[in-house]
C-alpha cells in the first residue's frame, strides 16, 4: 500500500440500497465497518449484524445507585447524623423516603444512560477521518455511506472496492487517515 | 369445535387478502429528505424576520416586569405581595403549579407518545420539549422567590450548613424540590440528546456556507456526531430509555406537586383524587399551550406539510379527553364532598361555587369543562383560528383552576373568625405577567437558533426511510 489510508467510503442514494449493501458487507465477514445515515433506519441494525446495545445495563446500574443514594441520604441525615424527632414519627422509614429516592432513581438513570451512550459511542470526538470527506455532509442530509476501515483483517483495496461496487456503491473513495 | 375452526383458518386466510388500513400521512406531499433539511435549516439560516425583532422587543419589555417585580421583592421583602392571614399561599404557588403543568405536555409528547409509537409526535416534539424547559424556568422562579430571603434558597437542598440541620424529608415540599429539579434536569438532557444529530447537520451546513463561528458553536455542541449507524443504534436505545423513565417522571412530578396540597389537612386540599386529577389537568393545560404556540408557528413558517391537519386533530382530541377528565374530577370532588358527610368539606365546595370567589370558579368551569367540548366537532378542529382561540381559553381556565383550589380553600377554612379575602398586589400581578415575557424571550431565541423540528426523526417516518421500499414482506 502506498499512503496509509483510513479505509474506503462508498455512496448510496436510497434506504433500500444501503440496506441490501449492508447485508452484503456483513455476509462478506467484515468487522470494522460502518454505515453513515441521516436518520436511524428500521432494520439496518440487523442488516449490519449489530448486537443489542449495552446502554440499558449502564442505565440499570445508574438507577440502582440513584435509589440507594436516596434511601441512604435520608437515613443518614435523619437517623444517623442528626437525630431529630419530627411529629413523634420514627427517625427513618422507607415510606417517606420513597418519593425522593424515586426521583433520584430517575435522575441517575438519565445521567447513566446519556453518559453511557457517549462512552459506548466514543463521543465526543470532534475529529474523525470520516468527517474530512468532502461529501460527508450529504450523510447528514439525504445520502447514505458505507465505510470499511483499512484495519479490518479482510480489507484489501482491490477486493473491498469490488465488493462495494458490486453492492451498488457509487463514487468509491479512499479516506485519509 | 374451536380446534377445528383454527385448523381451517389458514386456508381462508390464503384466499382473503386482508384490507390495508389507510395510515395517516405524517409528512404531506411526499417530501424528500433534503426538502426537510432545507425547510428546517432554512428557518435558522435565513435572515432574521422583521416580526421576530418586534416580538423579541415586546417579549423583552414584558420580561422586564418580572425582573423589576423580583428585584423589588428581594430588596423589600415578601410583604410586597398581597399575602396575609389566612391566605399565605396565593399567586406564587398558583403560578408555580400553572407553569409546571404547562411543561407536562412537552414530556407527554416526547416520552409517552414515543413509547406508544404515536409517530405524529415527531413534528411537534422538539418545540414542545423546549416549551417544557422554558415553562420549568418560569415555574422555578416562584417557589425560589416566595421563600423571601432568597439567599437562603439553598437550604432547600441537602447541603451541609453551619446549623448542622438537615431537611425534613417527611415533607411533600421537600419531595417537590427533588421532583421539580429532577424534572428540569431530565427535560434538558432529553432535549439535548434529541438535538444532537440536528446540531451536526447545522455544523456541516454552516461550514459549507463559510460561517466559521456558527459552525464552531454548533459543532462544539454536536460533539462530533457523524451519523454512524453504530452510534444510531446506541442512540436509539438511549432515547427509548429516556422516554421510558420520563414517563413515570412526568406522572410523579405532578403527583408530588398535588401532594403539597393533598397531604395537608385543609378541606378542599385533603383529597385522594388530587394526583390523577392534577396530572390530567397538567396535560390538558400543556396541550392548550402547545396549540397556542404551534399554530402561529405553522402559519408563519408555512409548515403545513409537517404539522398537518392530522396533527392538529390529534392534539385537539387529547385536549378534549384530558379536559373531560378534568371536568369529571370537578364533579367527583363535589360528589365526595357531599358523600363524605364532612361539614367542612361540604362547605368548602359550596363556598367555591357560590362564595366570594364564585367568579373565579365559574371562569374555571366554563374554560375547562365547556371549551374543550367544541373539539368533538370536526369542523371546529379544522378551523385553525378557532382552535387557537379555544387553546387560549384552556390556558386561562387552568390558571384559574389552581387559583380556585389554592385561594378559596385557604380563605375560608375551619374557623369563621379567621376567614379572609385575598387580592393580589400590583407587584404580584406584574411579576406573573412578566413570566410570559420570560417564556417568550426564551422561545423566540429557540426558534431563531435551533431547529424547531427534529429532522432525523421526521426523516425516519417518511416512506423514503423504509428499507424495503414500501414493499414489506
Amino acid at each position: 500500500m502506498a499512503a496509509p489510508s483510513y479505509g474506503l467510503i462508498a455512496t448510496f442514494e436510497t434506504a433500500p440500497e444501503i440496506y441490501h449493501a449492508a447485508q452484503q458487507v456483513r455476509d462478506a465477514g467484515y468487522k470494522n465497518w460502518d454505515v453513515i445515515a441521516p436518520c436511524p433506519l428500521h432494520g439496518l441494525d440487523q442488516a449490519m449484524g449489530l448486537k443489542r446495545s449495552i446502554v440499558p445495563r449502564i442505565s440499570l446500574a445508574g438507577g440502582l445507585i440513584g435509589f440507594c443514594t436516596g434511601m441512604s441520604l435520608i437515613w443518614w441525615t435523619g437517623a444517623s447524623d442528626y437525630k431529630l424527632i419530627v411529629g413523634g414519627k420514627p427517625l427513618f422509614s422507607p415510606m417517606f423516603a420513597f418519593p425522593v429516592s424515586y426521583e433520584l432513581t430517575i435522575l441517575f438513570t438519565a445521567f447513566a444512560t446519556i453518559i453511557g451512550m457517549f462512552v459506548v459511542n466514543g463521543l465526543p470526538r470532534h475529529y474523525h477521518p470520516v468527517l474530512k470527506y468532502d461529501q460527508i455532509k450529504r450523510g447528514m442530509d439525504d445520502a447514505f455511506f458505507i465505510v470499511i476501515e483499512a484495519r479490518d483483517p479482510r480489507f484489501n483495496l482491490a477486493n473491498t472496492t469490488a465488493l462495494l461496487a458490486k453492492a451498488g456503491g457509487k463514487s468509491i473513495k479512499e479516506l485519509e487517515a | 369445535m374451536a380446534h377445528a375452526e383454527s385448523a381451517a383458518a389458514p386456508a381462508i386466510l390464503g384466499e382473503v387478502k386482508p384490507a390495508v388500513l389507510p395510515r395517516a400521512v405524517l409528512v404531506a406531499n411526499n417530501r424528500s429528505f433534503s426538502w426537510i433539511t432545507e425547510k428546517i435549516c432554512g428557518i435558522i439560516e435565513g435572515k432574521t424576520p422583521v416580526w421576530w425583532w418586534w416580538c423579541f422587543a415586546v417579549a423583552c419589555f414584558v420580561a422586564s416586569f418580572t425582573v423589576a417585580g423580583l428585584t423589588y421583592l428581594v430588596a423589600t421583602g415578601v410583604g410586597v405581595w398581597g399575602h396575609a392571614n389566612p391566605v399565605n399561599w396565593a399567586w406564587d404557588i398558583v403560578n408555580f403549579v400553572f407553569w409546571i403543568g404547562i411543561g407536562h405536555a412537552g414530556t407527554l409528547i416526547s416520552a409517552i407518545l414515543c413509547l406508544l409509537r404515536q409517530k405524529w409526535r415527531t413534528s411537534i416534539n422538539r418545540a414542545a420539549e423546549a416549551m417544557t424547559i422554558f415553562a420549568v424556568v418560569c415555574a422555578a422562579i416562584f417557589p425560589v422567590f416566595h421563600v423571601g430571603r432568597i439567599w437562603y434558597a439553598w437550604f432547600l437542598f441537602p447541603i451541609p450548613n453551619s446549623n448542622y440541620l438537615w431537611q425534613n424529608f417527611r415533607s411533600p415540599l421537600e419531595w417537590d424540590v427533588f421532583a421539580v429539579s429532577t424534572y428540569g434536569t431530565v427535560s434538558v438532557l432529553f432535549w439535548y440528546i434529541g438535538l444532537l444529530p440536528d446540531l451536526a447537520v447545522l455544523r456541516d451546513r454552516f461550514e459549507a456556507a463559510g460561517n466559521k463561528l456558527r459552525s464552531f458553536l454548533y459543532g462544539f455542541f454536536a460533539l462530533g456526531w457523524r451519523g454512524s449507524n453504530r452510534h444510531w443504534s446506541n442512540y436509539e436505545m438511549a432515547y427509548l430509555i429516556l422516554a421510558g423513565i420520563s414517563t413515570p417522571l412526568v406522572l410523579s412530578v405532578h403527583t408530588i406537586v398535588s401532594f403539597d396540597f393533598a397531604v395537608s389537612l385543609l378541606p378542599g386540599w385533603h383529597t385522594t383524587i388530587f394526583p390523577p386529577y392534577f396530572v390530567a389537568g397538567a396535560i390538558f393545560s400543556g396541550f392548550g399551550m402547545v396549540l397556542t404556540l404551534m399554530l402561529p408557528l405553522r402559519a408563519v413558517y408555512k409548515l403545513e406539510d409537517l404539522i398537518t391537519q392530522y396533527h392538529i386533530d390529534c392534539m385537539c382530541k387529547i385536549t378534549l379527553a384530558t379536559g373531560t377528565i378534568v371536568g369529571y374530577a370537578y364533579a367527583m370532588e363535589f360528589f365526595i364532598a357531599w358523600y363524605s358527610a364532612n361539614p367542612y368539606e361540604g362547605f368548602t365546595f359550596i363556598n367555591r361555587a357560590f362564595g366570594p370567589y364564585a367568579w373565579a370558579y365559574w371562569i374555571m368551569i366554563s374554560c375547562n369543562v365547556i371549551t374543550p367540548q367544541f373539539f368533538w366537532f370536526k369542523k371546529v378542529r379544522h378551523c385553525t383560528w378557532f382552535v387557537w382561540i379555544l387553546s387560549i381559553f384552556v390556558n386561562v381556565g387552568m390558571w384559574f383552576e389552581r387559583f380556585v383550589i389554592i385561594v378559596t380553600s385557604l380563605a375560608r377554612d375551619f374557623l369563621p373568625s379567621s376567614w379572609g379575602y385575598y387580592s393580589p398586589s400590583i407587584v404580584e400581578i406584574f411579576t406573573f405577567f412578566g413570566t410570559f415575557g420570560v417564556f417568550s424571550v426564551l422561545f423566540l431565541l429557540f426558534i431563531r437558533f435551533l431547529p424547531i423540528m427534529p429532522m432525523a426523526e421526521l426523516k425516519a417516518v417518511t416512506p423514503q426511510a423504509d428499507v424495503h421500499g414500501g414493499d414489506h414482506p
